[in-house]
């Protein structure tokens, strides 16, 4: 399995290195100038080219990027962000953590959401309950992030009062003790993490519903029933541990989503997470963050990826990693 | 066209085909007839009437500007569905032809092509997104190139899957055998049978690609005044969100119903359409 992994991380290498190249380019070729922000029209030209020396944009475009992959691979050194002059990769590390906590919880209340009211629904599939469900996953799953994030921002911290609706912590968070600190981060999480939960869930909910059906009507499951083991046994020893396998590769390859929604939904409660620092990067034309950014995102793909394939091989015995090649 | 009434009947007969036929022509509607159906002129600021409201005259309020937020939303339906529509378009164009040539020709074209589709599913693909549309200053035409050339691998993946299976078929082989070129079986005798499966991923991505420009537009990054999205109509309701309420409410539905529109019109399409979840939907 180790063996498998670490074979599976050097061959997503060209991938990285093919997808963070692109990016770079990309981003130098679109319109924009970083020097824009310190610059008011009545300033001298002399100003623009002193600014643009000093970040390392008047070397030939080719020469930029081997200065910056020679940076990055030797010294894993991304540069200095334009904005405020902090090392690129630190405004990163300062930001994922935020992130990965808000995705992490919201995966998990959204798998379990969604693996409960589809395999329910799926149970129950063709009456007035399967209806309900159904239609409630469908309703989640075209409704916004940003949007349900704005009504539930609106409604319960707003309105009511009952929640803290931005940032992490309270501005008394340092006199808390311990456990207090935990309840205030956690009282801060429930709306973002209740929002991109929610979002998620259908996504998985519809998935395994479909895959429940198919699964109850197969063949083994006729026959697991004709042989008198009870419901309980057929449902869950039979029935979802068949139609839970294809929600694993589902759930390795909705990283990428469940990122995106992270960024939409920090931006609405103000989280000082990636979402807020990827924006602002990209409005300020901020190159160095820009590119620590992307090489953190092409790593959580690839990472999602690997977590997918080695929870398939975990579940389905059938599948032998080990010497697929 | 006698196919096409035949495939509107069926989807009729489902409750969730019905609502999702009827929300599509309905946004289709709104979207073609803007000029005629739309009350007010959607970019006429109006500061006496600065963030009204619902009221009879202004069935869904007025924005920070005074403009009618129903006009703005009828004539954003232009620039949403017209994007959904016009990046699918690409994807299902890209994807179809990737995925044909793959499946049809296999070897070392599969393989290659593959490798590309397997490399462009790992981009994350809203980050690229956000660069390109956020650095440029993004027209519509733009957004929606942009989100097509990132969307297609999906389509390419499902047409190759089917084309393998459809090119061992006899009807294939007996076109090969009587000397057709290879582009002639795959354009007239592999690529309808495969057309099933491209419409409905192709309606499935509509929904898709409108949440997607949504979101960047709500973020900032869509497309520019004086054209606007429902994302960015939708952006003007976060500087208050409890005073202009209405803002929100009335973009955020306007989004959800043509989600469910398309979502639903995308399920049934693959109940009617799939011979192999005939059984699996009830």
């Amino acid at each position: 399995m180790l063996a498998y992994s670490i074979r599976r991380l050097i061959t997503a290498l060209p991938t990285l290195f093919f997808g963070v190249s692109l990016t770079f380019f990309i981003i130098r070729l679109a319109p924009g100038d970083p020097t824009d922000r310190f610059l008011t029209p009545s300033m001298s030209p002399k100003i623009k080219a002193a600014i643009t020396e000093k970040f390392g944009l008047n070397e030939p475009l080719p020469v930029q990027y081997m200065t910056w992959a020679k940076n990055v691979v030797l010294n894993f050194d991304f540069g200095k962000s334009f904005a405020n002059g902090r090392e690129a990769s630190q405004v990163i590390l300062d930001a994922l953590p935020y992130t990965l906590l808000l995705s992490s919880l919201s995966l998990l209340f959204g798998v379990l959401l969604g693996l409960i009211s589809g395999v329910y629904s799926a149970l129950k599939a063709g009456t007035r309950t399967d209806r309900a469900i159904t239609s409630f996953l469908l309703f989640f799953y075209s409704v916004p992030s940003f949007w349900l994030g704005l009504i539930l921002l609106g409604i319960f911290s707003i309105e009511l009062g009952w929640l803290p609706g931005s940032q992490i912590s309270s501005i008394f968070h340092e006199r808390l003790s311990f456990f207090g600190k935990i309840g205030d981060y956690a009282s801060h999480l429930v709306l973002p993490v209740l929002t991109l939960g929610l979002t998620t869930a259908p996504v998985y909910g519809r998935f395994v519903r479909s895959s429940m059906v198919e699964v109850l009507n197969s063949d083994f499951i006729v026959s697991a029933r004709a042989r008198g083991l009870s419901e309980r046994k057929v449902v869950f020893n039979y029935g979802l541990r068949n139609a839970l396998l294809p929600l694993i590769s589902i759930l390795g390859t909705s990283f990428p989503a469940l990122f995106s929604g992270a960024v939409i939904v920090e931006v609405i409660y103000s989280l000082p997470g990636m979402g807020r620092v990827m924006v602002d990067a990209a409005l300020g034309r901020d190159y160095p963050v820009i590119m620590a950014a992307s090489v953190v995102a092409f790593i959580a793909v690839i990472i999602g990826n690997l977590l997918a394939d080695i929870g398939y091989a975990v579940a389905d015995p059938r599948v032998r990693i080990g010497d697929s090649s | 066209m006698n196919n096409f009434k035949k495939l509107i009947s069926k989807l009729w007969k489902s409750t969730s085909g019905r609502i999702g036929l009827i929300l599509v022509a309905l946004f289709l509607l709104l979207a073609l007839g803007a000029p005629l159906l739309s009350p007010y002129d959607p970019v006429k600021q109006n500061l006496i009437l600065r963030s009204s409201p619902p009221s009879f005259s202004h069935l869904f309020g007025t924005d920070l500007f005074g403009r009618d937020i129903l006009s703005r939303l009828i004539y954003g339906a232009r620039v949403s569905i017209g994007i959904g529509l016009g990046s699918a378009f690409l994807a299902v164009i890209l994807g179809s032809a990737v995925g044909l040539a793959a499946g049809f020709l296999r070897g070392r074209t599969d393989t290659v092509l593959m490798r590309i589709v397997d490399l462009l599913l790992g981009f994350p693909k809203f980050f690229i997104l956000l660069l390109v549309v956020g650095l440029g200053s993004p027209s519509i035409w733009l957004t929606a190139s942009v989100l097509g050339a990132l969307s297609w691998m999906e389509i390419a993946r499902v047409v190759r899957g089917e084309v393998i299976l459809i090119r061992e078929m006899n009807y294939v082989k007996a076109a090969t055998a009587l000397g057709l070129s290879p582009m002639n079986i795959a354009l007239r005798y592999v690529l309808p049978n495969v057309s099933g499966s491209i419409i409905v991923s192709a309606t499935l991505l509509i929904g898709t690609m409108i949440l997607i420009e949504a979101s960047l537009s709500y973020l900032g990054f869509g497309v520019q005044p004086p054209d606007a999205s429902w994302g960015t109509i939708m952006n003007q309701g976060r500087i208050d969100p409890l005073g202009t309420w209405w803002i929100s409410v009335s973009a955020g539905l306007a989004i959800i119903l043509s989600l469910i529109g398309f979502n639903l019109l995308g399920d049934s399409l693959r109940d009617v359409l799939d011979p192999r979840t005939e059984n699996a939907q009830s």
